[in-house]
């Protein structure tokens, strides 16, 4: 006989912001990008219809792993990289909770490169937001897999001779079926990823730049900064074509290689046309690798939801299979009766 | 012509091993003649020997598959020290395996298989058939793929369809000197190509074959017959270690009303606990093959966050990546159910052999003070018991669990008599629900922790591996906190002990030697004892099945006798611990050979300690 507690739901419509915050103190560094993070998270939590007890934070180790403390929903601190394949168990056993993982560029690409690989291929049905930052903050700033060559840190005093990764292609190429990049303090942009992601089922993956302002401050300042984003960032829209620019005057095509190319958008000479534009298509199998690959300073840097495609899910799936049995089940008794078996006496 | 049947003689008990090379069927044969044994009412025991490679270069040594049986009219302990017949389907098999064979006992030879190729590439200078290096055993020359492609000649299979038939015939022939029936096989080979009459109609010839060629041929008049054993009454089935440990995950989940999740990489030899579950999914289990040995315990230890009965199992080698995870659970005082299938180590080892040297890696294996329970079964079918009370003590304490089973008893098997559920005490489990008394790390009797599980409103709350503070979970830094948690998980895990029955020995209470085991070395070492007690030697066994804690009247037996001696198949961890903990001169009895100990060995090494002849 199951044991599980039969429970009445929260009504999700009664939820404000301030349930979702827990009464632990904020530990950050003051100015750091987790706070405007945690604070778009909180804010995008009570309009997603969810019961709040069946939502699970879970991180791994680092400065962006402690987010679940903050969280007044149920979480797992969990260790080193692991967070992914925790998830991944708490989904597979209870498909009807709102999991969300919670890594950093050092948790999410060294020591769970792995994983971070195997949740995206599988498309295990999680919210899974890596924050960037470029640095190892906790362990008090060495280079990162995401820093920049030539970078110097405590442990690369001559500049580190280490080729970045990046999230997006890196997920891309995993298979991820939904891809989406935000920046910390672009909360209107923050709000439409997370919306998108929350209604996405399968891995939902958000790499969220985030300004470490002790060991790697200014990281992105150019799309961080309201004045500048316009020109450095590439806001992506499906189904629009892909302009940018103070004055939106700039735009992408693609060549007759199939480069893309930064175009100054216009009537003129040296112009080209709107209906010329690349146009941002989230559903196709290659433009989220060509827009993957599109990084300062030659391209600006694209922001919002770069692919998203439907596929069932690891956990559907695996539920699926269980309750297509389900009519067969035995007692584990005639379970053991069943068989080649003898009586003796 | 035939020759005139003579009545079989009876013998007690006999030791058949089957070898060949690993594509010639020899697991299938030897699993065969145990069943039928199984039916016929002896009792038995096997210890299948297969390579580490899947496919080594046919004839070649490291390709040699084995597997050995023990059927007797008596009770059985091991699969036997050494073969009084063995089947030799090569001259490789013959090489890895005649040195094995008790003096003057039989050899059965596929002389087919004895030409100049096949003798050359295992290093025979001359034909063992003809130069008289056998000629202490009994040998039996036959030309197994010789007859048996002739048997089947008219169905048209081809040459290499046929060669696949001649363990059936082998099987055949062993069936005919051990008086045996083959229905129990010709009923399998029914069952197993329902679509290929023409494979079915082959085996079945080829096995018949076999049995009338030992009717027709003279030299096989003299049979053999092993008598019904007396074996506790009961219905039975044959049970190996790996799939009774799947039964008794079961069966613990159903007992608590849990649902089963098993997060599990490939590793030899834990992988049929992961094959055999993942059939079960219409038992309501979910299998979860993960991407490393690491994600496979990490996804454990979600599911058990969750609310399920969460396990994961795995060999030496995946022990040590889960030790991270292992102590994640400790600190978050969640249920989880870790298997070790021993294997020879360190490093990767021997695969495919067994070993008892993991006992003080899950005993000590873990960065800081890290208890936790471990249970160790002694059989193939006491497997599901260590099962059930490894998960019942998981449940109760709200902490890890280690079940150190080996590959020993993984891979062997034994007669089973089928548990009956009803007797088995149900698991109480029960969720916290209510928000108003409800503190994330509050004790119950046994100090452990309220299981809270998401989904349940009102009682959201977090974990980690952070140190806690006692009740509130919360993050707690302080010195007297992290030394109270500390000694307070110890004392949660030595609390189990409360809960044993008194431990059981074999022989007198007290005496001139203590033989104290644990593990899968039961069989050999109660046989060994046997022999020595029946020898008029003052020994008693006492086998360890809780290895942390360890049994709390341990102390006192250990002072009932004069010597204490430790078998095991490792370099002497048992007898370390018991050394430190008891004060007690516990003298070790050691071998790394990647196999069990042979009752014999047991035996003189009692002789040896009571310094008798």
């Amino acid at each position: 006989m199951r044991v599980y507690p039969e429970v009445t739901h929260t009504d999700p419509g009664t939820l404000k912001l301030k349930d979702f915050q827990s009464d632990q103190d904020v530990r950050w560094c003051p100015g750091c990008g987790d706070y405007s993070i945690l604070a778009n998270v909180q804010r995008a939590m009570p309009g997603l219809g969810i019961p709040k007890e069946n939502f699970v934070f879970v991180s791994g180790i680092g400065c962006s792993s402690r987010f679940p403390y903050y969280m007044n929903t149920y979480g797992m601190h969990t260790i080193h990289g692991r967070a992914p394949a925790v998830a991944t168990g708490i989904k597979s056993a209870r498909p009807d909770l709102s999991v969300w993982v919670i890594t950093g560029d050092g948790d999410a690409l060294s020591i769970g490169g792995n994983h971070f690989l195997h949740v995206l291929r599988r498309n295990v049905d999680i919210k899974y937001m890596l924050f960037n930052n470029r640095i190892y903050g906790l362990t008090k700033g060495q280079y990162s897999p995401t820093s920049e060559v030539g970078k110097k840190t405590k442990s690369s005093p001559l500049g580190s001779i280490d080729y970045p990764i990046d999230p997006v292609s890196m997920a891309l190429g995993a298979g991820a079926t939904f891809v989406a990049r935000t920046v910390d303090v672009d909360a209107q942009g923050f709000q439409k990823v997370l919306a998108s992601a929350a209604e996405h089922k399968g891995t939902a993956f958000i790499e969220i730049y985030q300004n470490c302002n002790i060991f790697n401050d200014g990281a992105f300042v150019q799309i961080q900064d309201k004045k500048s984003r316009p020109s450095h960032a590439l806001m992506l829209e499906h189904g629009k074509p892909m302009r940018f620019g103070e004055k939106n005057e700039k735009g992408i095509v693609l060549d007759s290689q199939g480069q893309p190319q930064v175009v100054h958008v216009g009537d003129g000479a040296d112009s080209v046309s709107e209906d010329k534009l690349l146009i941002h298509d989230e559903t196709s199998d290659t433009l989220p690798f060509v827009i993957s690959r599109m990084r300062p300073p030659n391209f600006p840097t694209p922001l919002g939801v770069i692919r998203k495609v439907k596929a069932e899910s690891y956990d559907a799936m695996l539920n699926a299979q269980v309750a297509s049995q389900a009519s067969k089940r035995k007692s584990v008794q005639e379970l053991l009766n069943s068989g080649e078996t003898w009586r003796v006496g | 012509m035939q020759a005139a049947p003579q009545a079989p003689e009876t013998v007690e008990s006999v030791v058949i091993r089957f070898a060949g090379d690993s594509g010639d069927g020899m697991q299938l044969t030897g699993t065969q003649f145990t069943e039928t044994s199984a039916l016929a009412g002896n009792d038995l025991a096997t210890f299948p020997d297969f390579p580490a490679e899947i496919r080594a270069p046919a004839g070649s040594l490291a390709g040699v598959s084995g597997f050995q049986v023990h059927i007797s009219s008596n009770e059985v302990f091991t699969p036997g020290d050494e073969p009084d017949v063995l089947v030799a389907m090569n001259p490789a098999a013959l090489k890895a395996n005649l040195r094995d064979l008790k003096k003057g006992g039989t050899l059965i030879l596929d002389t087919d298989q004895f030409n100049d190729k096949n003798l050359t590439r295992v290093g025979y200078a001359s034909n063992p058939l003809e130069d008289g290096s056998l000629s202490n055993y009994h040998v039996h020359k036959v030309d197994i793929s010789g007859i048996t492609i002739k048997s089947i000649e008219e169905l048209g299979l081809g040459q290499r369809a046929a060669v696949r038939c001649k363990n059936f015939f082998a099987l055949g022939l062993v069936y005919w000197m051990y008086n045996r029936t083959l229905d129990h096989t010709l009923g399998w080979i029914d069952a197993k190509f329902p679509g290929k009459p023409e494979v079915a109609d082959a085996n079945r010839r080829a096995l018949k074959a076999g049995y009338h060629y030992g009717e027709t041929v003279e030299v096989f008049a003299h049979t053999y017959s092993v008598a019904q054993a007396e074996i506790e009454p009961g219905v039975y089935k044959n049970m190996s270690g790996n799939e009774a440990l799947a039964l008794g995950l079961m069966a613990a989940a159903e007992l608590s009303g849990l649902d089963l999740f098993l997060g599990s990489y490939p590793i030899t030899p834990a992988s049929d606990i992961l094959h055999a579950l993942s059939r079960h999914k219409h038992m309501g289990v979910r299998t979860f093959q993960a991407e490393d040995e690491i994600a496979a315990a990490a996804a454990a230890v979600g599911a058990a966050f969750a609310g399920s009965l969460a396990v994961t199992t795995t060999s030496g080698p995946g022990m040590l990546l889960k030790a991270e995870t292992i102590n994640l659970a400790l600190m978050m005082e969640l249920p989880l159910l870790i298997i070790d299938v021993q294997r020879g180590g360190p490093s990767t080892g021997l695969p495919t052999k067994t070993e008892q040297s993991d006992l003080l890696m899950a005993m000590y294996g873990r960065n800081g003070e890290s208890p936790i329970p471990i249970i160790a079964p002694r059989s193939p079918g006491d497997c599901f018991y260590a099962a059930v009370e490894a998960a019942r003590i998981a449940l109760e304490s709200m902490t890890p669990v280690i079940l150190l089973s080996d590959g020993y008893i993984a891979n062997g098997a034994e007669p089973w008599k089928i548990p009956d559920m009803s007797k088995i005490a149900p698991i109480a489990v029960k969720f916290h629900t209510d928000p108003s008394t409800f503190k994330p790390y509050a004790r119950n009797e046994f100090l452990g922790r309220p299981w809270a599980i998401p989904g349940t409103p009102g009682l959201e709350h977090r974990i980690g591996g952070l140190e806690k503070e006692n009740v509130s979970g919360n993050v707690s830094y302080t010195p007297e906190n992290h030394d109270f948690m500390s000694r307070l998980r110890a004392e949660k895990v030595q609390k189990v002990a409360d809960r044993y029955q008194p431990s059981e020995l074999y022989g007198d209470a007290s005496g001139d030697l203590l033989v104290l085991g644990w593990g899968g070395t039961f069989g050999a070492i109660r046989a060994g004892v046997k022999t020595a007690r029946e020898a008029g030697l003052k020994v008693s066994q006492l086998h360890l099945r809780n290895m942390n804690p360890l049994p709390n009247d341990l102390g006192d037996i250990l002072k009932q006798f004069k010597r204490v001696l430790v078998p095991e198949l490792n370099l002497g961890q048992l007898s370390q611990i018991v050394r430190a903990r008891y004060l007690v001169d516990a003298k070790p009895y050691t071998k790394m050979q990647g196999k069990p100990f042979k009752e014999i060995e047991i035996f003189h090494a009692i002789k040896a300690v009571l310094e008798v002849n």
